[in-house]
């Protein structure tokens, strides 16, 4: 990971605010190597039994066949958790989510998704997240929490009985996790595109300011 | 009726004989990791002198000996499989194999022996009417598919940890190595705690009948505890060992506890 690291020594030069610690940005890079690794890797697997009437094509799977899937899976799948806990402690503890993600009214939401949908959407202060980042920000960390905890509902269904019955039962929580999976796919589109669209947020993300 | 019975229900028939011979042994699936290394090269192994798809099979391998770890550790002994009423029943249960049913291993039940060997006080093999005549219970649960499908199946027969201690089985060695009949010589390792778990059984009966040949007549081991692959069919040996001997599927990559 040290290549995620390269512009620390730009940290601490005080002529921009920074806009994203290092924190974010170091648990944002992990995370976007562990969630793409999860997911071309959980592609592999569904192909092994589909739910849906299609299959992922060999180009974007990861893994070769079930067996080399599983292992990228179950590799990647810590990676993901221990930096998603240490995400969600530091968001908590640092009142980073509190100041960023809320409020979040339905009034604001409708508001900006107008704008954003007429062009209308400033990003002149990046520090302060409109309504539909706010939204979803939000709604992506709860998906990032139930596509895990649905995963190990899938991987120890007996060890954590108590898990599969949060979501009815176990063939219950392999939808569940395949439309989490949906649900963050649409999301990193929608993410990437915005991020290409306003290539300051994604200097931010890089650099911190 | 065989190709019927080979059919899991929501699961086009011809992609899932194509995907029963895209998993047959070859030469290609050893490399298994080859297929995404360069991907998990750049990204797993930066700072690695050697980024190639040799070391990221070494990496895997070495993450998956540790999840057979934290799994033996999560491993509850005495945490029973959920069980279901007669009327969850998948009907029909899917037959799975590598192979299809026609070539499934016909097991003559009047020569059958099972062979006992390893560390174990009575090494003497078992007739199946030997073996039918220990008192036998029937459980409800669901066998998981280590490609996730799963099936709820109706099992009855004797719990492995009784007849382990009947034949005097050394009960802290490590493993019980099972042999089977398939062609291909299938055999697969059970640590020790899962198999003297309770529901861990020699299963004789497919929902009060005979163990049909898709399921392994004249004995499968049904552990509930267990992915699918973990559960042998068409036993004909078992061994108690503290050796590691490596299964037919472990050695191409599953993980070994593939506990559920």
């Amino acid at each position: 990971m040290s290549s995620l690291t390269v512009t620390d020594d730009q940290v601490g030069t005080t002529r921009a605010k920074v806009i994203q610690p290092i924190w974010v940005r170091l648990m944002h890079w992990t995370n976007a190597v562990a969630m793409i690794l999860m997911i071309m890797s959980g592609w592999q697997i569904y192909n092994a039994s589909p739910l849906f009437d299609f299959r992922f094509s060999h180009d974007v799977t990861l893994g070769g066949w079930l067996g080399g899937a599983l292992l990228w899976h179950f590799a990647a799948m810590w990676l993901l958790m221990v930096n998603g806990l240490a995400y969600l402690i530091t968001g908590f503890a640092t009142g980073r989510f509190a100041r960023k993600l809320l409020p979040i009214t339905p009034a604001g939401v409708i508001h900006d998704v107008k704008a954003a949908l007429t062009f209308k959407l400033s990003h002149d202060d990046l520090s302060v997240y409109n309504y539909v980042q706010r939204t979803l920000y939000a709604g992506i960390i709860l998906v990032g929490v139930l596509i895990v905890l649905s995963g190990l509902s899938m991987w120890k269904p007996v060890q954590l009985h108590w898990l599969v019955m949060l979501f009815g039962d176990y063939p219950t929580a392999r939808y569940v996790h395949f439309f989490c999976m949906a649900a963050i796919c649409a999301f990193l589109v929608v993410h990437v595109l915005l991020a290409l669209l306003v290539p300051k947020s994604l200097r931010a993300m890089i650099i911190g300011r | 009726m065989a190709k019927r019975s080979f059919l899991i229900p929501g699961v086009d028939k011809r992609l899932l004989i194509k995907d029963s011979l895209k998993t047959m042994p070859d030469l290609t699936r050893r490399r298994f990791i080859a297929g995404g290394a360069s991907l998990g090269a750049l990204t797993l192994l930066t700072g690695c002198d050697v980024v190639d798809s040799s070391s990221a099979d070494a990496l895997l391998a070495k993450i998956s000996k540790f999840n057979d770890a934290v799994q033996a550790y999560i491993f509850n002994p005495d945490a029973l499989a959920p069980t279901f009423p007669e009327s969850a029943i998948t009907k029909p249960f899917p037959f799975n194999a590598y192979y299809e049913l026609d070539d499934a291993p016909e097991v003559d039940g009047e020569a059958w022996k099972l062979e006992v060997r390893g560390l174990v006080d009575n090494k003497k093999s078992w007739t199946l009417p030997e073996l039918t005549k220990l008192p036998q219970f029937t459980q409800i649960t669901r066998h998981i598919c280590v490609e996730g499908w799963s099936a709820i199946g109706s099992w009855t027969g004797t719990p492995l940890r009784d007849f382990l201690k009947l034949i005097g089985a050394d009960t802290r060695a490590k493993y019980v190595w099972f042999q089977c009949a398939d062609k291909d010589g299938y055999n697969s390792p059970l640590d020790m705690r899962t198999a003297l778990h309770p529901q861990t059984q020699m299963t004789f009966k497919f929902g009060n009948e005979i163990l049909p040949r898709a399921y392994g007549f004249p004995m499968k081991i049904r552990v509930p505890t267990k992915l699918g692959f973990k559960n042998p069919k068409y036993v004909v040996s078992m061994e108690v060992t503290n050796d590691y001997k490596g299964g037919y599927w472990e050695d191409q990559g599953y993980n070994s506890f593939s506990g559920s």
